[in-house]
């Protein structure tokens, strides 16, 4: 069974539809990589999927358990799903430490020095032991953005979903966040990312998936895609990608 | 390995801290000159006017002084008690009506309703208004166990008016959090309660502080207004000064006591407002 299925899921914002019917399935340990133009509804996705909004039809199941369903907890569900926002979105009133044991002590019911033993060995592995008592805005875009991702880590999220993760820092910050992607996968984790590196997409995904003004065009290998699309929907839009990269 | 280095100060950076240093002096100078110029005219203006002696007997008179200060002094010391206890209250009571504002769950709609009417209602009437309504209505009922001392009527009055302001002032310090810091919250799994209580508030509250200095600031000038309802402070006894022997120094003295008071609040609001634009800006 896939961990995470979604079928026919409808979203409307102002009588306008962002999404049109979207089904996808998602394994477990799987990496899909969602690519299309700004505003074919990538981000309204994944907040569907970690139910920061809701669906206006359709079907998500995690674990085949229906979290669109309207009797469910939200706060459960999203205890099992992680997400990382292009902007970071770091509590600035908190030291790193604060940010990633905040959720461990508060939804999870860990102790404080069981949290903070755990948030510690986290930054440490990800290179950013020094920083634990730091304010966020005290940290590189970087440096941000890859305690973000430890933050939505230390909850032990069965699924992790990246929205753009890199597009607001500085080329050279971006390779040190790809690189706990990186590692990410290597540890098996299960996620969903959105991003504008395709390089880094074809690296990393599994399955890649083209959505075209709400729809879900395309699905394969990043070899098929990138190589040789169906669609000339999804030919046209990697052009003006790749053309845009080597300006 | 970096090359050790010291700094020398530069000829061009002794002579740029110089001209800094003059100019610095000049617009001190320039400034001193000018209060004082201000002042003087000032002065010469209201000492000259025809009406000026007789003013002067009446408002500022000596004697009139030393012999009002101890009572009036005394008074004032109801007006800062009326003030320190009716503060705390002020913020508990402010605070609940903006959460009971934010609460979404159909079953709060009551809760929600009666916040909305509540800040509706007692920021629309003057403050003399509610004092007058509570001081007099309240006893009128005789109702068991409610409150008939004035002092209390007054802080209840106080606490009725103040409480819709300060209500407002933190519902827009809770609206001015931007909205992904809730959406990162909740994505992590904090309840709505929780969301709140670690992630808004905290982040609300810093920018909350200065409007609420300044909304105390003029409740401190508002405790002065529960003398309509027969509480003896400052202003009362002054005015009962002023009835008998009709000099009006007293309340000259009441006014000072009243400055001496806002003066350091004020200072303090300004302090953290700058301190606030500072962190933004950085
Ligand atoms: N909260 C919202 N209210 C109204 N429209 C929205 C909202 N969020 C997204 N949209 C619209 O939905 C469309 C898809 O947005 P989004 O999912 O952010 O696209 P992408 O992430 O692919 O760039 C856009 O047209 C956007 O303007
Ligand atoms: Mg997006």
């Amino acid at each position: 069974m896939s961990l995470l299925t979604i079928e026919g899921v409808w979203k409307n914002y102002h009588g306008h539809s962002v999404l049109r019917g979207i089904d996808l399935s998602v394994e477990a340990h799987e990496v899909v990589c969602l690519i299309g133009a700004s505003g074919s509804g990538k981000s309204t996705l994944l907040r569907c999927v970690n139910l920061l909004e809701t669906v206006d039809d359709g079907v998500i199941r995690l674990d085949g358990v229906d979290v669109t369903d309207v009797g469910t907890d939200a706060d459960e569900v999203r205890k099992s799903v992680g997400i990382v926002f292009q902007a970071f979105n770091l509590f600035p009133h908190m030291t790193v430490l604060d940010n990633i044991t905040l959720a461990p002590r508060r939804v999870h019911g860990m102790s404080r020095a069981r949290a903070e033993e755990e948030a510690r060995e986290l930054l440490d592995r990800f290179g950013l032991a020094d920083k634990a008592g730091a304010y966020p805005d005290r940290l590189s875009g970087g440096q941000q953005q890859r305690v973000a991702v430890i933050r939505a880590l230390a909850t032990r999220p069965r699924l992790m979903l990246l929205d753009e993760v890199t597009s607001a820092l500085d080329p050279a910050l971006v390779a040190e966040v790809l690189e706990i992607i990186r590692e990410l996968k290597e540890g098996g984790m299960t996620m969903i990312l959105t991003t504008h590196e395709m390089g880094f997409c074809r690296e990393i995904a599994d399955t890649v998936c083209f959505l075209d003004d709400g729809v879900l065009l395309e699905r394969g290998t990043p070899e098929q895609i990138f190589t040789e699309p169906r669609e000339p929907r999804t030919r046209e839009f990697l052009r003006t990608v790749l053309d845009a990269r080597r300006l | 390995m970096s090359e050790q280095r010291t700094w020398v100060k530069s000829e061009r950076q002794i002579r740029r801290e110089r001209i800094r240093r003059i100019r610095a002096v000049r617009s001190g100078t320039v400034a001193t000159v000018s209060t004082v110029a201000f002042l003087g005219v000032l002065v010469a203006v209201v000492t000259g006017s025809p009406g000026w002696p007789r003013v002067r007997e009446t408002f500022f008179d000596a004697e009139a002084f030393t012999r009002a200060w101890p009572d009036v002094l005394a008074g004032f010391w109801t007006n800062v008690q009326i003030f320190l206890i009716a503060e705390p209250i002020i913020l508990v009571l402010g605070l609940l009506v903006a959460l009971a504002r934010n609460l979404r769950a159909p079953a709060f709609f009551p809760l929600r309703a009666l916040a909305v009417a509540y800040t509706d209602v007692f920021r629309g009437v003057p403050t003399i208004l509610v004092i007058l309504l509570v001081g007099f209505g309240i006893p009128a009922l005789g109702l068991q166990g409610a409150p008939t001392d004035e002092i209390t009527l007054g802080v209840v009055a106080l606490t009725l008016s103040y409480g819709a302001y300060v209500a407002e002032v933190f519902r827009a310090g809770i609206d001015s959090v931007h909205p992904s810091q809730r959406a990162a919250a909740r994505s992590l799994g904090l309840s709505q309660g929780q969301t709140m209580r670690h992630v808004v508030l905290p982040q609300a509250w810093r920018r909350v502080v200065p409007p609420l200095l300044n909304d105390f600031v003029s409740l401190q000038k508002d405790t002065a207004l529960v003398s309509t309802i027969g509480v003896v402070e400052a202003l009362r006894q002054a005015q009962i000064y002023a009835a008998s022997t009709f000099n009006y120094t007293p309340t000259l003295v009441a006014a000072l006591l009243f400055i001496a008071l806002t003066i350091p609040m004020a200072r303090l609001t300004d302090h953290l407002a700058a301190r606030s634009q500072r962190r933004r800006g950085a």
